[in-house]
């Protein structure tokens, strides 16, 4: 570029302005709903909150750490996010792997691939899953929310795309070296795959902590709700049999706003803080799984 | 020689086996329980176990007064997302390439990329709140303009074009990362030669950059075929109310509604079955357009 015209420069500045406007679209309802948490709640109920907190309190973040039930709800998550990071991290490899051999080094391949992809293209919708996970007997344990997800497909598809771009002359030479298969996911493939792993493993997470619908219908118990799901049915849901409109819009508003606030801004705080360190990892892990030739 | 072979990829077959395992029950099995939708259904017996009862569920459903206006809001709230959803990335996606300043480049996109990554109960949470007509900031802002506080969550009129704005909004920015990558792909010696033809900037997005995006344009566009039946589950169900069934029900809701509220496992499994079978046609067919127009294949 040598010389901008005028009319370029004009766009810029009004490009510029219109992009930090548009940044400021997606974070401005999460300043709102921070300066809510942590304003009076008489203040908050008069609607004088915008953007920073009036009549400052941190009472509502003391009172819903006191909260058994939200205590309770994050203790599952914890360990659904473990739990399910773990086993699904481990069956995306071992599925992965075998699937990115070419059909002569193994001859069932595409019968797998095939039986792997069905799941995508169809499925026996919500009732008989249901009642599948019923017959299993996994009702109302941690299983339940981590057992029926754990075979993420398009992130097989992902990782598996990303093994056969690997250089063939690395698992040729550990084969000559005596490595076997095992040792070659282990040792060469896992280890080189860091940028799709870490991509897939993030998804994995951020799904895991934002899942609710499982925690909805599978879990009976309360206590075994995880945050998700306990925030769904203090924050959106709603015994609505009876209310409608105008009344129902009152009663999403009772006066423990700046509460429900502060649950929102903590169930929202750590994906805030994970996703931008590793944004180069995904980006490039999208890209990776999107726009491959 | 072949037994040596078939050793070999023993290693292979384990690798496969818990995998394999978990797929054909969580998602063969349920198949098995499709034959709900022809048979009565009696809790105590297993699927196979009960009367046959033909197409009398699909009658029923097709019978039921709503069941048209659910396809057609299922229908137009999945096709303006899509439609929308794609074009909005792509207008981002060319403004955030003509920035030069990289910091401020990087900084936008990941402030654009936050709200993918929040469910929807965090962000119904915040929605209902900012929308409430009482007490939301958004009616408090229109009320300094003198306009009357407007029900976007229990207005039929306004709940569907909410539904579409705040679910482009969540997903345009991390939409934007295929565009971008498409970008950057683009060859900068067609730029140059522009440059030195003396195209202005906007000549040169006209005549380079819109064709240099035009195949991931038509790949994503085939590939969103799949999504006409989803209007967003997640999203509706902890937005709607009552009061907006008419213009907000969609098949997934009314199939958790009658199926797990109502326990009419049958009814709700014939609704489930025909929103499969369309879907699975429409998915096969946008992984077939892809590949005949774009070369693309999953794996």
């Amino acid at each position: 570029m040598i010389r901008m015209s005028m009319g370029y420069r004009v766009f810029n500045a009004f490009n510029i302005l219109f992009l930090v406007a548009l940044s400021f679209a997606c974070l401005l309802p999460i300043i709102h709903i921070l300066a809510i948490s942590l304003s009076g709640s008489s203040e908050a109920g008069a609607g004088l909150v915008s953007l920073w907190p009036v009549g400052f309190t941190t009472s509502s973040y003391e009172f819903i750490l006191k909260k058994p039930e939200f205590l309770t709800s994050i203790g599952v998550t914890l360990q659904r996010v473990a739990l399910g990071t773990v086993v699904g991290m481990l069956i995306t490899l071992l599925v992965a792997y075998p699937l990115s051999k070419e059909t002569h080094a193994f001859r069932m391949r595409t019968i797998y691939a095939w039986a792997f992809v069905f799941t995508i293209l169809f499925n026996g919708g919500l009732i008989p899953w249901y009642m599948t996970i019923k017959w299993t007997g996994i009702m109302d344990t941690i299983w339940a929310l981590v057992l029926p997800g754990a075979v993420p497909v398009f992130n097989i598809i992902l990782l598996l795309n990303f093994f056969r771009g690997l250089p063939k002359e690395l698992e040729e030479s550990a084969s000559i070296d005596g490595a076997g298969h095992w040792t070659t996911l282990w040792r060469i493939y896992a280890p080189l795959s860091m940028p799709a792993i870490a991509t897939i493993m993030l998804f994995t997470i951020v799904n895991h902590w934002n899942s609710w619908f499982d925690g909805l219908i599978l879990m009976k118990s309360h206590d075994n709700y995880p945050l998700s799901t306990y925030l769904q049915t203090i924050l959106v849901r709603m015994d609505l049999t009876s209310v409608t409109g105008e009344a129902l819009n009152n009663l999403r508003e009772v006066s423990d706003r700046t509460a429900k606030a502060a649950q929102i801004f903590v169930g929202a705080l750590p994906i805030m803080l994970v996703y931008p360190f590793l944004q180069r990892y995904f980006v490039k892990g999208i890209v990776m799984g999107s726009v491959k030739e | 020689m072949g037994l040596r072979k078939w050793r070999r990829e023993i290693p292979l077959h384990m690798m496969i086996l818990p995998g394999l395992v978990l797929i054909l029950i969580y998602s063969y099995v349920p198949f098995f329980g499709l034959t709900m939708a022809f048979q009565k259904f009696l809790p105590a017996r297993p699927f196979f176990d009960n009367p046959w009862v033909g197409l009398e569920h699909f009658r029923y459903v097709w019978d039921m007064p709503n069941s048209l206006r659910v396809l057609w809001n299922t229908l137009y709230i999945a096709s303006l997302k899509i439609v929308v959803g794609q074009l909005v990335p792509i207008a981002v996606a060319l403004l955030l390439n003509e920035l030069r300043k990289e910091w401020l480049k990087r900084g936008v996109q990941t402030l654009i990329y936050l709200p993918h990554f929040l469910s929807w109960i965090i962000l119904g949470g915040i929605l209902i709140d900012i929308l409430s007509p009482s007490q939301g900031i958004v009616n408090q802002l229109l009320g300094v303009f003198g306009i009357e506080p407007i029900y976007f969550l229990g207005d039929n009129r306004w709940f569907p074009i909410t539904i579409v704005i705040s679910d482009v909004w969540k997903e345009f920015g991390f939409n934007t990362i295929v565009y971008l990558a498409a970008l950057t792909g683009i060859n900068p010696s067609l730029y140059e030669a522009a440059v030195i033809d003396g195209a202005s900037r906007w000549k040169q997005t006209l005549n380079i950059t819109l064709p240099g995006i035009l195949p991931i344009v038509v790949l994503l566009a085939t590939l969103s075929l799949g999504n006409v039946l989803n209007a967003g589950f997640d999203q509706v169900f902890n937005l709607y109310s009552p009061s907006v069934y008419e213009s907000g029900d969609i098949i997934d809701t009314l199939v958790y509604r009658v199926g797990l509220e109502q326990a009419q496992y049958s009814v709700a499994t014939a609704i489930g079955l025909f929103k499969s079978i369309v879907s699975c046609v429409m998915i096969s067919l946008s992984y077939f357009l892809a590949y005949r127009l774009a070369n693309y294949r999953i794996f």
